[in-house]
């Protein structure tokens, strides 16, 4: 299977579309090499704005360009982006409703060797908090770019959670990207997988171990968490009658909080939420951080069952 | 400098003065102290300096004005007020529910008002962003903004002075309101941000130090701003908390708070 970075994906994305847009502009914080964001940089030098290691400044600058008719890209890790830069966020960016899209890397737990202080598990919460502000976490790099051409059109403040690791591509060319609307990777009447970033290639492989054990799952590819598609999460519960979330962030505030939002509010069923499990996360190869934290399609099928247990 | 310029400008900032005390005391809230500071600094941007139209707010050439100590909105909102952004009849609304006059500056509410502001230390990094973007469409326009001594103790002041002057931005003008007092008290005592103009010298940026209440002064300080080339200026206007009402200068205490009908009625006549 072809694998592809999301963040590679990112700085082809931007590549293109600045030869297409003119008011496009992309900074960074001394990052631009692991954000790829340099693929723009090398294209586009007089567009790009290197701000050094100061993510609040890159904020603000991005939201005075903003404010002065630009479309700028701002990136640097995801944990830095949402954490140091959270209130200028909040104040310069979302608050104003100003075009600004925040772009950014290396978020959850596959950033690997680094370790915690570089894994963040708690940007989508952050972002998801904030009035005005979408959150976007594209799959596989097919949608990442037809996010970043989405997000270049859209107006308005846009976080885009982006990874460091290859993941899987699910996606063809002909996928049409549609802002709030969850996508049904695979249909099942027994239980639903709600799922993010490359979670979602997990949970597909969950579904097939599922299946040879005659237990149909469905996969929802919940790209968009905010605004979250309420309809296609109820109509396929209606279904299902049970829902597992799969996320690369803590389970605490991110997409497993946000869809037992949807079904406390409008159709309660059996949840299970695959997610970090209020804790930080560690150095190590991704794959193996993953096994540590039950982040693997064996946890999903785990969680999928007792899910499907519950059920009245 | 000119005599009849010279009064038009002290008639219009004793106007605005004017406004400010009526607007906190109707509001009972509000930030006296440091919008009566910056009332000649805004007056000379807003009455004499800068290019803006009142009826095209948005006006894509327009000079940008970000008030970086984003409190005194009252000294803003006068000034845009007086100016014909809206009508003056609105002044008296400020931070009621429903109306747009709100505690802080909105730019999306408020016509006139280049960026939202409030959070202190983030204002300047909107403005160097403006700059950037008015270079990137070779525009003449240039940003003004203003900021509060206290303000200087935010981290994100240096950041953006760094970018500023890494980037080159002539087209960008920072007043530093020097009135000596933040909340705590006086800033040399709570944490002193002394040397100011060194601080920004070394920071690469041009920088004037002047009287913050002489037109003559600031307007001069202006025009020197125009003429530099290849980096920022800095303007350290020492000012005084509170100017032109007897009561409120150098009181650390009006800061924040608002005088009742009495103390309104006093400074008002001060004012006349
Ligand atoms: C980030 C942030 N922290 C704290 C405050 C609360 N605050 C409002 S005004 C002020 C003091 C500002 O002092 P200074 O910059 O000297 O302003 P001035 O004296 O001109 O009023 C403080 C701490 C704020 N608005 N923003
Ligand atoms: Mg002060």
């Amino acid at each position: 299977m072809t694998k592809i970075a999301t963040r590679d994906a990112y700085g082809r994305a931007l590549a293109q579309l600045g030869g297409e847009n003119q008011d496009i502009v992309v900074l960074d914080a001394d990052l631009a090499k692991s954000t790829k964001t340099i693929d723009f940089a090398k294209v586009y030098p007089e567009r790009f704005f290197d701000m050094g290691i100061a993510e609040q400044n890159l904020i603000g600058v991005s939201a005075g360009l903003a404010a002065a008719g630009k479309i700028p890209f701002a990136s640097t890790f995801a944990m830095f982006a949402t954490g140091r830069a959270f209130e200028q966020i909040r104040n310069s960016v979302a608050y104003p409703k100003l075009n600004v899209k925040i772009a950014a890397t290396h978020a959850g737990i596959s950033v690997g060797e680094d370790g915690a202080s570089h894994q963040t598990v708690e940007d989508i919460a952050l972002m998801r908090a904030i009035p005005n502000m979408t959150v976007v976490v594209p799959a596989d790099g097919i949608e990442t770019e037809a996010v970043i051409r989405w997000a270049a059109s859209y107006s308005g403040p846009v976080y885009i959670r982006l990874g460091r690791l290859a993941v899987p591509v699910l996606y063809d060319e002909n996928y049409r990207f549609e802002w709030g609307k969850a996508v049904t990777l695979c249909s099942g009447k027994d239980v639903t997988f709600i799922a993010a970033g490359l979670m979602v290639a997990m949970a597909m492989e969950a579904a097939e171990l599922l299946s040879a054990e005659g237990i149909e799952a469905e996969v929802l590819n919940i790209h968009t968490i905010k605004p979250i598609d309420a309809e296609a999460i109820c109509a396929s519960v209606q279904r299902t009658g049970a829902v597992v979330t799969a996320e690369e962030h803590s389970i605490i505030g991110g997409l497993g909080s946000a869809v037992a939002e949807v079904l406390a509010e409008h159709y309660p069923a059996p949840l299970e939420r695959v997610g970090l499990k209020d804790t930080f996360g560690e150095s190590g190869k991704p794959n193996e951080l993953f096994e540590k934290y039950g982040l693997t399609k064996e946890a999903l099928v785990a969680a999928a069952k007792k899910a499907v247990g519950r059920k009245k | 400098m000119e005599q009849a310029l010279q009064q038009r400008l002290e008639q219009t900032a004793r106007q605005l003065r004017r406004h400010i005390i009526s607007m906190t005391h109707g509001a009972s809230s509000g930030h006296p102290g440091g919008s009566l500071s910056a009332t000649d600094i805004v007056t000379a941007l807003f009455f004499h300096e800068m290019r803006v139209d009142p009826q095209n707010p948005r006006w894509p050439s327009r000079d940008r004005f970000i008030l970086s100590k984003g409190h005194a909105a009252p000294v803003l909102y006068a000034a845009l007020a007086e100016k014909g952004f809206f009508p003056v009849e609105e002044l008296p609304n400020l931070r009621r529910t429903g109306h747009f006059l709100q505690g802080h500056p909105d730019m999306k509410k408020v016509p006139g008002v280049d960026m939202s502001t409030g959070s202190l230390g983030q204002g300047i990094s909107a403005a160097v962003g403006m700059a950037l973007a008015l270079e990137l469409d070779k525009s003449d326009a240039r940003v003004w903004a203003v900021l509060g001594d206290g303000e200087l103790q935010e981290g994100q002041v240096w950041e953006a002075a760094m970018a500023a002057a890494h980037y080159k931005l002539d087209r960008l003008t920072a007043f530093v309101d020097l009135n000596k007092l933040q909340i705590d008290g006086p800033v040399e005592k709570v944490m002193s941000c002394l040397p100011v103009k060194e601080k920004f010298e070394a920071f690469g940026w041009n920088v004037l130090e002047i009287d913050g209440h002489s037109f003559e002064q600031i307007i001069d300080a202006i025009e020197q701003a125009k003429a530099t080339k290849g980096r920022p200026t800095c303007i350290v206007a020492h000012t005084v908390k509170g100017k032109g009402v007897s009561f409120m200068e150098n009181q650390v205490g009006w800061h924040g708070s608002a005088p009742n009908a009495e103390q309104a009625q006093q400074a008002l006549k001060e004012l006349q």
